[in-house]
């Protein structure tokens, strides 16, 4: 099938060539970056992950919302999305990738990494961080590839598949899960000390995962003879609805907490990330903006006239995933480390070339993605499905 | 055409199978002489031993920053720690603190002005249940058992920094560049680190194996004891028994095995 991601139109050569620009950009500064060493971050002693170790966080739950539109099919027989669960699955296949990348370009010894597995460590949360990632990337590339192919043949898949596919929907609950426990089991780090961590980042990843496949089914409608379907998207946004409302309540409960005990160590990363603490306050209007963008989703989707109008419930779907970046990507980690344990304030911004090599890492992923929508989208064509 | 393109991919399968040889020629010839090295690990006879080394510190005797000084010059001295003056590379193994910020939440809204104002000395504490060791997922840091170190392999640490988020002491250094030109004279008896790797205290694991106390101690003047915290008649004991001491962030369990007369 790869002969689909291959043959495509000007336009396709011209964004995939774009991509490749931005990742060898990015893979110049990566070269800097393991000459000199992590120091051309932003990170220091006090907030040692940062910018990295978040997108990889974020990720992880884009990979993970891939299993919203498996799960209703394969568990509830919902047949409409029958049609896209290619989509969710290809989609997780590119996050994990970029998942893994933004892991490896974050170690200071990449060229050591197979120390993970020459010294396998039951204890450490990363190392099965590492299994169930990895685990995840697999069972989405043997299901995604060969049920596509499966549908290409005109035949039912095989039948060895569906206990795989059974057992990839715990399994992308499993990779939220443990990589929330990298976080929630830190003696000492008040903000990230919290039992609805785990089902926190579920919830956010279920709504931006999804919200990132609807505004990609709205442009594969357009730019390509195969339609995801209204009624399939219409689903998805449900989906991003409830999530979405469930994301902002677990933060309210987080506030709750923290603020109704009193606790200075629970508050103080909230007051950080939300007022600034000690003058320090890089943070507060990306936190207020990232808020008032989910506010604006939840309006957006919970409400059915504006959910069902295609072009509000687009513009609801880049609100919803901008919202859960910032919530995720700048903030759960940042405010993680700021104050830092001895309660010392030193701010962690993230430097020039950090966040061109993520732009690359997400360059990648990006090419990974569009060459696997283009095959499925292919496959979808020839078989009119 | 087409075998001519069939003899170029014939030609190019043979040549990277060629790369593949000498690899595998260099395993077999290990293989021939396979009188593997074994690893002895063997006590020196001076070394000194413990079931859980422990540190008391006394701070009623540091009054300054000077006073702290000479501790923490030392070990820099003996352990190549680099002085970079960018604040956010910084390489620490043991420094000073304001009493609220080495002991967050024990401090009272008004101190006696002198805990207010001197600096308190800081150094991983080689906690009993470390969670940095639980972390780490090569056991590139690991906690001695015959001794209660928490000690550091340099050569296997990924740099993934899961210790550094893991540690609620901040004990923990990251190399963010190449330390060694900022290494103003390198102590051969001691390895020098790589960018890219975390390092720590470590209690001068290197002294106490020829029978020397840890530096900071030995230039401490008797305002630092370190000793068996299992051995009841050990000086720590002693010390512990006669005197009220605290520890740092007791609350969270992991049992640092510092302790500080206050």
């Amino acid at each position: 099938m790869l002969e689909l991601a291959i043959r495509g139109s000007k336009k396709y050569y011209g964004w995939m060539s774009f991509l490749l620009v931005i990742i060898g950009i990015g893979f110049l500064v990566y070269l800097k970056q393991l000459d000199f060493g992590l120091g051309i971050t932003g990170l220091s002693r006090d907030t040692s992950w940062g910018f990295y170790i978040a997108n990889f966080t974020f990720l992880v739950g884009v990979a993970a919302g891939g299993v919203m539109v498996v799960l209703p099919y394969y568990l509830h027989d919902y047949k409409a999305f029958g049609k896209i669960t290619i989509l969710g699955e290809f989609l997780a296949i590119a996050s994990v990738i970029m998942c893994v990348i933004f892991i490896l370009v974050d170690l200071g010894q990449p060229m050591r990494v197979i120390n993970v597995f020459l010294y396998p460590t039951l204890h450490s949360v990363l190392f099965w961080d590492t299994i169930v990632l990895n685990g995840y990337l697999f069972l989405n590339l043997v299901i995604g590839w060969n049920v596509l192919e499966a549908e290409r043949n005109n035949v039912h898949y095989q039948p060895w598949l569906k206990p795989l596919i059974y057992v990839s929907i715990p399994w992308a609950i499993s990779i939220h899960t443990v990589t929330a426990y990298l976080y929630c089991g830190l003696p000492g780090r008040g903000f990230w000390m919290t039992a609805i961590l785990a089902p926190r980042f579920l919830s956010s990843a279920f709504a931006a995962g999804p919200a990132l496949l609807i505004l990609l089914c709205l442009f594969i409608r357009r730019v390509t003879n195969f339609d995801p379907g209204r009624e399939q998207i219409q689903s998805l946004a449900k989906i991003v609805a409830y999530a979405i409302c469930i994301n902002v309540f677990f933060f309210l409960c987080e506030v709750f907490v923290a603020f109704y005990s009193n606790i200075p160590e629970h508050m103080d990363h909230i007051k950080y990330l939300f007022i600034g603490l000690h003058g320090k306050s890089a943070y507060v209007p990306w936190m207020w903006t990232s808020f008032a963008l989910m506010a604006i989703g939840i309006i957006l989707t919970v409400n059915p006239f504006t959910r069902k109008n295609e072009g509000v419930l687009a513009v609801a779907c880049v609100v919803i995933f901008l919202g859960t970046w910032i919530d995720k990507g700048l903030g759960m980690i940042a405010g993680g480390f700021t104050p830092s344990p001895l309660h010392h304030v030193n701010e962690y911004i993230p430097s020039l070339p950090e966040v061109v090599i993520a732009l690359a890492v997400w360059a990648t992923g990006f090419l990974i993605l569009t060459a696997l929508f283009k095959m499925a989208v292919g496959v979808k064509e020839e078989t009119g499905g | 055409m087409d075998s001519s393109r069939r003899r170029i991919l014939q030609l190019l399968g043979l040549s990277s199978l060629a790369l593949t040889a000498k690899p595998v020629f260099n395993a077999f010839a290990v293989e021939e002489h396979a009188e593997k090295p074994k690893a002895i690990l063997k006590d020196g006879e001076n070394a000194l031993k413990a079931k859980q080394w422990a540190l008391v510190i006394d701070t009623r005797q540091f009054e300054s920053e000077e006073d702290l000084e000479p501790l923490v010059e030392v070990c820099n001295k003996v352990h190549n720690v680099p002085h970079l003056s960018e604040k956010r590379h910084e390489i620490k193994w043991i420094w000073g603190e304001h009493y609220h910020n080495a002991f967050p939440g024990k401090a009272a809204r008004f101190l006696s002005e002198e805990v207010e104002h001197k600096p308190f000395l800081v150094l991983c504490n080689h906690c009993e249940n470390p969670p940095c060791v639980r972390a780490c997922p090569t056991q590139a840091t690991f906690k001695r058992e015959s001794d209660g170190i928490v000690l550091m392999d340099f050569h296997r640490c990924i740099g993934c920094r899961f210790c550094m988020a893991a540690c609620p002491f901040g004990a923990r250094s990251f190399n963010f560049r190449d330390p060694r030109p900022f290494i103003k004279e390198i102590n051969d008896k001691f390895p020098t680190r790589a960018k890219g790797v975390v390092e720590k205290c470590n209690f001068c694991a290197e002294r106490l194996a020829v029978g020397q106390l840890p530096a900071c101690v030995e230039v401490s003047e008797g305002k630092l004891a370190f000793g068996d915290l299992y051995d009841p008649e050990s000086n720590v004991r002693e010390l512990i028994r006669t005197h009220f001491t605290i520890r740092r962030k007791q609350t969270l369990g992991t049992e640092p095995s510092v302790y500080y007369i206050v």
